[in-house]
């Protein structure tokens, strides 16, 4: 066993994006029939790391090496060559294509110029009696469950060759039975002397089937465990920080009046699932209410029930004492909701478009951008230079097109134009995210300059000093529930990291 | 920042080498066959440099920059109106046969016509609006199936309602009495001094082109609905978050362009047959979609490109007469539309890059600045 070498070793891999560290010296050992974890939030570096070691993203520094043999990877191909497979947490399939052609697609075996479907079909069924992965190559990929069409996938990818499987969160979109049966092919596999590369929020199913755990946290590796030695919420613990950020201890200035009242809303997704599930909370006038959560556990459905985009199934959202139910966004947007949205590229600017036109974006029929049925331009310019200058965007002036900002003046923009229309609510979706330090603290100057002004705060972030250091209330949310109320002066990173992977909820039931 | 002459040099860089690109192909094209390019190509020039010719291109781009428009509202918000064929068509049977049955004053009487029209015109492509917002029915599929129907719709309703008279071979709407139709401007020709074109009539519905090209700028432009037009094209969900309800736009949307469509076969019906005939002038509705992207949806270029293509048309009639094949002038059409969107592409790559240079360089100028005022 000694003289077996690692099936994966990642050396120190380093990868920057301009403004963020995704990887530092991260380092990976994954032994040949091993089943490896690798636990973080969002935004940890997980994703960045397998993209590299899937051939997607060249490393700025480090070495791989695959079964002792250093490799450089330039694109997803060579690392399939080297027997490493990826399944995404989006399928890739295509739906009207059989189960047999979605496999063989790229691969096709041939019989001089005709395709060799028999072929391919006895080599799926062969791997699919090997992996417990049985799967019908006839099927129609439209017709079968989400579970199959996983199978699908890493069928797929065995199909090419893979000794070394990664998944990005494969449990996620699965029902309980559907994870026991992925579980029982993951165990064949690894007794095959495969390894699985295993990417997961879910800290109890990590646990009961991983051999070790690598934790990572703010793009670099903090330990690796063995599950035998850790229980969920040292785990938690682990991916959360020992420390948090002690929050500044400001003067309270939340009052009694409750601006923005959410009384029990729920809503599902277009295929049935329930996405917020009696959501319940009240924010005050001059108050910040911190929603904690790993992405993807509501916050984006929450900000667009609030919105009006997300229609909800149940319950009422009443602003300044009215119920909203049936206001638009944009009546919304006009009577004092603003929003900095979480992605700035997909719901925040116009990146073709000069400053002003992105100023005007969300207050578009307000003064001082609109007159009439008009754009008042001149307005719309004045009112952009006075956010440039009170927010210090760097920028030669309001008539650059946005996408010639860096992206943390863009973000200063887009907070200059939701603060300085002076809303009533702002609901804050990762307000720095990706932003420098400086432009961070002037940010969070600005929420709790209007805080102070009596602005009720919704605050959405994954950024833990964020959230402490600006809440005067802790809320968090998993799988569209609000499952914990917590006190930011209080709070402990096991409690947070706990209630935040759903393991303190079960605890708690 | 970059000088702003410097940029609209650069921009018109595009339409001016991809011109060139299309005469070089149509030149190997010629040259192919047999014949001198430069010949052709001199006597399309002197021939369609005549009164008689500009009237008869400006004559054909009118249409042409009206479905232009048509299409292009829908572009803006990133809308595909291919039922502009259909819409035109449709809204010219309606406007040609309530036109032919009223007499009024003259100003009432062609308001009417042209109210029609736009009415129809929207109703026929508010139905692929209402199909997008209520089932998710792609506009593309639903318009080209509009067109069909329309074209069946109009048959029907020539034949068996709106005929004129029964026993002429002649399918036609009854012809507009002289209220309905707009005088010729032919005059303007000979008041600055050209020789009045012979033989053709210069359709006075240009003025409503014109006001249309306005119309269509001021409210991409300059009005509210204009900036929310946009930013559903650039950006559906930030526009969605700024509150811009994205099926009241589609649907607003569709209305607007079908309306425009409504306007585009007007011209000859007013300027010339006065009345819906069956050998109506088709495929307008098409050729707008590339003047649209020639002119690339600003409402100068489309009309540049509108008279370019009625340019083009009018002046391969000479071909014919040299026994040179007019084809090459399609060749030309259809080259010409390719490399001006390659041609933009590239210029806009070179125009963004430099921007962001420039605001690269600003940032650190400014920094620089702070450093030594602290």
């Amino acid at each position: 066993m000694v003289d077996e070498p690692l099936a994966v070793q990642l050396t120190d891999i380093t990868k920057t994006f301009p403004g963020v560290i995704a990887n530092e010296d991260v380092n990976l050992s994954v032994a040949a029939g091993e089943i490896h974890a690798i636990v973080g939030e969002n935004g940890a570096g997980k994703s960045t790391l397998m993209k590299i070691l899937y051939g997607m993203q060249n490393p700025d520094s480090g070495t791989i090496h695959v079964r002792g043999q250093e490799v450089h990877f330039k694109s997803p191909k060579d690392a399939i060559d080297e027997g490493i497979g990826m399944v995404h947490q989006h399928f890739m399939l295509a739906d009207n294509l059989t189960v047999l052609e979605n496999i063989v697609l790229g691969s096709e075996p041939k019989k001089g110029l005709q395709l060799d479907f028999s072929a391919g079909r006895d080599r799926i069924n062969e791997i699919g009696s090997t992996y417990g992965m049985e799967i019908e190559p006839d099927d129609l990929v439209e017709t079968l469950t989400v579970g199959a069409r996983q199978r699908t996938e890493i069928v797929k990818v065995l199909y090419r060759g893979a000794k070394i499987l990664i998944l990005d969160e494969p449990t996620a979109v699965l029902v309980p039975q559907e994870v026991d049966e992925l579980f029982n092919s993951l165990r064949e596999f690894k007794a095959e002397g495969e390894s699985v590369i295993f990417i997961s929020h879910h800290l109890d199913e990590v646990l009961s089937i991983a051999d070790s755990i690598t934790v990572m946290r703010g793009g670099r590796t903090v330990a690796t465990v063995k599950p035998t030695d850790v229980d969920a919420k040292q785990l938690a613990e682990l991916m959360v920080g020992s420390e948090l950020p002690t929050p500044e201890t400001t003067e309270s200035t939340v009052t009694d009046v409750v601006e923005l009242s959410i009384q029990g809303i729920s809503a599902l997704s277009e295929d049935g699932r329930t996405i917020l599930d009696d959501v319940t909370f009240d924010i005050h006038q001059g108050e910040i209410v911190g929603i904690a959560g790993v992405e993807g556990n509501g916050q984006a459905e929450l900000i667009d029930a609030l919105m009006g985009i997300q229609e909800v199934s149940s319950g009422a959202v009443e602003f300044k004492g009215d119920d909203i139910a049936d206001w638009s966004t944009k009546r919304r947007r006009e009577d004092g909701i603003g929003i900095i949205p979480a992605d700035r590229h997909r719901e925040g600017l116009l990146l073709q478009s000069p400053l002003w036109e992105n100023a005007m974006l969300g207050h578009q029929t307000v003064k001082p951008f609109a007159k009439g049925p008009f754009i008042d331009k001149k307005g719309a310019r004045d009112r952009t230079t006075a956010i440039i200058e009170r927010f210090g965007v760097k920028t030669p002036g309001p008539d650059v097109v946005a996408l010639a900002l860096s992206g943390g003046n863009q973000q200063k923009m887009i907070v200059g134009k939701e603060m300085i229309a002076d809303p009533n609510v702002l609901i804050a979706a990762h307000p720095t995210r990706g932003v420098d330090i400086g432009a961070q603290a002037s940010i969070w100057d600005e929420i709790r300059e209007a805080r102070k002004e009596g602005l009720a705060v919704l605050l959405i972030s994954a950024d833990l000093e964020e959230l402490i250091g600006l809440s005067d209330r802790l809320l968090v949310i998993f799988s569209g529930k609000i499952v914990a109320e917590l006190d930011p002066l209080a709070v402990t990173p096991d409690e947070l990291g706990s209630y935040m992977t759903g393991v303190g909820v079960e605890a708690a039931s | 920042m970059m000088d702003h002459g410097k940029k609209m040099l650069l921009s018109l860089l595009a339409p001016a080498a991809a011109i060139a690109f299309a005469l070089i192909v149509a030149s190997l094209a010629l040259w192919a066959v047999g014949k001198n390019p430069i010949d052709a190509f001199s006597s399309m020039w002197s021939f369609g440099t005549t009164s008689t010719s500009i009237a008869s291109m400006i004559n054909r781009a009118i249409p042409l920059y009206i479905s232009a428009v048509a299409v292009a509202i829908g572009f803006q918000m990133g809308l595909f109106n291919i039922g502009v064929e259909g819409q035109y068509l449709l809204a010219a049977l309606f406007a040609g046969w309530v036109g032919g049955n009223i007499g009024l004053w003259s100003p009432l009487h062609i308001t009417i016509i042209i109210l029609v029209a736009v009415l129809v015109g929207a109703l026929w492509s508010g139905i692929a609006g209402v199909l997008k917002v209520t089932r998710g029915v792609h506009e593309v599929i639903s318009t080209i199936m509009l067109n069909f129907i329309a074209f069946s719709v109009i048959a029907y309703f020539l034949l068996n309602w709106f005929r004129d008279d029964p026993t002429s071979l002649n399918l036609r709407t009854p012809v507009f009495a002289e209220s309905g139709q707009i005088p010729s401007l032919n005059w303007i020709f000979t008041t600055f001094g050209f020789s009045e074109p012979r033989g053709i009539s210069m359709h006075g519905f240009l003025l409503i082109a014109v006001a249309v090209g306005i119309f269509y700028y001021m409210l991409v432009k300059r009005t509210r609905f204009g900036f929310e037009l946009r930013a559903s094209g650039m950006n559906p969900g930030a526009a969605r978050m700024a509150g811009v309800a994205p099926k009241k736009m589609v649907l607003t949307t569709m209305l607007i362009s079908g309306g425009v469509a409504g306007l585009v076969g007007l011209s000859t019906m007013f300027g010339s047959i006065h009345s819906y005939t069956q050998d109506f002038p088709r495929n307008l509705g098409f050729t707008g979609i590339a003047v649209a992207l020639l002119g690339r949806n600003s409402a100068v270029g489309m009309a540049l490109g509108a008279l370019l293509f009625g340019f083009m048309e009018r002046s391969a009639l000479i071909l014919d007469l040299e026994d040179t094949p007019k084809e090459v002038v399609q060749i030309m059409q259809g080259v010409v539309v390719l490399a001006v969107v390659i041609a933009y592409e590239v210029v806009n790559r070179i125009i963004e890059k430099r921007e962001i240079k420039a605001a690269a360089a600003a940032t650190r100028t400014l920094d620089t600045a702070e450093e030594v005022a602290a």
